[in-house]
């Protein structure tokens, strides 16, 4: 049994200025979730954003934590998915092409298993329309591909950004199973307002008890 | 290393396949191009024109088609909002240089076209062919190298499309000013040894540049 | 900065001014009178270098530890460099004028310091098209240095293009001090006068544009 943690060490982020959120520590270990909540542009997809990595903290520190190793920058990117709305794929490539493109570079060998990134699109319901360049798909295909997206390699940390956006009730519940199964396997975030994803978490962070 | 390379490889040919895909850049550079030669043809008329002055014009025409074009590849990114997942599947590093071998292909196909097209409408005659081409080889390195770090900077920035010449043309200027006194000397029929300076200017200026662009990039590629 | 200092600055500087035009100058062929302006041309020139070089300095402090005031420092020296740049184009000119016969002539000194005022420009530019005051700092900190790194070249293939005429009124290229020793007096005070000026102003650009930040922040909040 490999064991992985997410920890934030005082946390802070200060944007011109403004203080989006400060002083924010918590610990998750596998097997547990986390909810962050607050009000529109409250700063949940900044947070987000800095648990990932995409932008940096302006105090404390995101860590890793794998069999008691903390993990380097390179090896994160294989330990953590993230669907976001401001994380787009390509529009020109097809579907199977995008989750190609990010599986070969987060392998970091230029490998890529095609049986499982089907299986993915199969799980998502994308599977007949693979060979399709995502441009043509509507918005809510486009996020249950993202969704695929962030299932590459399976992650031990597995972060969605407002998850439900442009579904349909198929979408809604292939994402419902998917996070009863990451809380069983892995580290589960979900930044969102929505009532049954408030309910699907164990821990919750609100913004607006971080602002000072 | 192994590692590195391969990554570098996919980011390359990735940009690839989109290019073929949306024939973004390439055609409104194939206009670019059309239009840039066709009005220096214009220009010209039937008057005799000096091989210098035509190495100036050719000069213009090569930094005005990468002006428009070069940026593209980090602008779009930011456009399509994609930079993210890149960004979360690969190093700084690795992105940065994958997309500077693609502008690299780019301006060589670009500008051996413009040479191409040169010749036919003008009377350009190119005296030492292998080391002009050399020279214009090496100072399509040098332009490649400055365009691409200036064009990931312009990409975070508003006002995109008229802010790459005002930053590209200071940084340039020097490579310019020596790659167009290269090039003029070699159409004119010098030997390689006249103009060794100039080309230990290209490429320690490629070089320097390359180097940091590398330390820099990934202040600019991070939000 | 206390009131000595200030007395000091405009002590140097009004003496300088009155020596530089006053005083009789040796005669120095082809410049005679003319050479006065290098009283005051040359020191403008040395402190928009050096503003230059400060600016560097400090966006490089800036990238290695993320401090807004750093870039705040580099903004300020390139602001008055970038204004002492525009002094010493100006008096370059005038000089040429008399001297060369226009204004401006491409000559490889004026080439460097219109690149010089062009990456200035270029780099206020760049300020100014971006919002977020991190980003803003980060970008522009990159662009200087990454121009800054490309200048020295400058140095290298000017004489390969063209001959300069511009004099080395300071050393010419046999080492030898060119000037008598009253010249050399009032050049060496005025280049101190001045370069005591530069750091004053800066001191208070410095400490305006932290206000302006530390506002600006108030308003945010």
């Amino acid at each position: 049994m490999t064991s992985f943690s997410v920890i934030s060490e005082d946390l802070s982020k200060k944007y011109s200025g403004k203080t989006i959120f400060a002083g924010l520590n918590f610990k998750l270990n596998k097997g547990e979730s986390a909810v962050i909540t607050g009000r529109n542009g409250s700063g949940k997809s900044t947070l987000m954003k800095i648990i990932s990595g995409l932008i940096s903290p302006s105090t404390g520190k995101m860590k890793f934590i794998k069999n008691e190793v903390e993990l380097e920058k390179d090896f994160i990117k294989t330990n953590m998915g993230f669907v976001s709305p401001y994380l787009n794929l390509y529009d020109e490539l097809t579907a199977l092409e995008n989750l190609r493109l990010f599986s070969a570079l987060k392998s970091r060998s230029g490998n890529y298993d095609d049986e499982k990134l089907k299986s993915y699109l199969q799980l998502v319901g994308l599977y007949d329309r693979r060979n399709d360049e995502i441009k043509a798909y509507s918005s809510g295909m486009k996020q249950k591909l993202k969704i695929a997206f962030s299932l590459l390699h399976e992650p031990a940390l597995l972060m969605m950004d407002e998850p439900r956006s442009n579904l349909d009730r198929d979408g809604i519940s292939i994402i419902e199973n998917i996070a009863m199964k990451q809380k069983e396997n892995g580290i589960l975030i979900i930044a969102t307002n929505d009532e049954d994803d408030l309910k699907l978490c164990d821990l919750k962070i609100n913004i607006e008890d971080h602002k000072k | 290393m192994k590692d590195f390379i391969n990554n570098v490889r996919i980011v390359f040919l990735k940009d690839v396949r989109s290019e073929l895909r949306t024939r973004y850049v390439i055609n409104s550079l194939l206009m670019f191009v059309l239009v840039t030669i066709s009005i220096i043809r214009f220009a010209i008329g039937d008057e005799k024109i000096e091989d210098e002055i035509l190495t100036g014009l050719l000069w213009i025409s090569i930094f005005f088609s990468a002006s428009g074009g070069l940026a593209r590849t980090f602008v779009k990114e930011e456009e399509k909002e994609t930079s993210a997942a890149l960004k979360l599947s690969a190093s700084p590093t690795e992105i940065f240089a994958g997309k500077l071998i693609f502008n690299l292909v780019l301006t060589f196909i670009l500008n051996f076209l413009i040479l191409i097209l040169f010749i036919l409408i003008t009377e350009y005659n190119i005296k030492n062919p292998v080391l002009f081409i050399s020279v214009l080889s090496l100072g399509n390195v040098g332009l490649v190298a400055a365009s691409t770090i200036i064009a990931a900077i312009i990409s975070k920035a508003n006002s995109k499309g008229t802010l790459y010449p005002v930053l590209s043309f200071p940084v340039l200027l020097p490579l310019l000013l020596t790659v167009i006194n290269a090039t003029k000397l070699a159409s004119a029929g010098i030997n390689p040894g006249e103009i060794m300076g100039e080309i230990q200017i290209l490429v320690s200026y490629t070089v320097v540049v390359i180097t940091a662009s590398v330390l820099l990039f990934p202040f600019v590629w991070e939000d | 900065m206390n009131t000595f200092y200030k007395y000091a600055v405009f002590l140097i500087i009004s003496l300088v001014i009155v020596a530089g035009i006053v005083l009789p100058i040796p005669n120095i062929p082809a410049l005679g009178d003319k050479a006065r302006v290098l009283y005051f041309h040359v020191p403008m020139s040395w402190i928009s270098v050096v503003a230059f070089v400060m600016s560097l300095w400090y966006a490089v402090r800036f990238l290695k530890s993320k401090e807004i005031s750093y870039d705040i420092k580099s903004f300020s020296a390139a602001q008055l460099g970038f204004l002492f740049c525009i002094l010493a184009t100006a008096t370059g000119s005038l000089w040429a004028k008399f001297n060369w016969g226009s204004f401006w002539n491409w000559d490889p000194r004026q080439t460097s310091i219109f690149i010089l005022l062009l990456i200035y420009g270029a780099y206020f530019a760049l300020r100014s098209a971006i919002d977020a005051e991190e980003q803003k700092a980060r970008l522009s900190s990159v662009y200087a240095i990454i121009a800054g790194i490309t200048m020295p070249f400058f140095i290298f293939i000017m004489p390969r293009l063209v001959e300069t005429l511009h004099p080395d009124p300071i050393i010419n290229n046999s080492g030898k001090i060119n000037m008598d020793t009253s010249m050399l007096i009032i050049f060496l005070t005025s280049l101190l006068g001045f370069t005591l000026l530069f750091l004053w102003v800066m001191n208070l650009k410095t400490r305006l544009e932290m206000l302006k930040y530390r506002k600006s922040l108030k308003q945010a909040q």
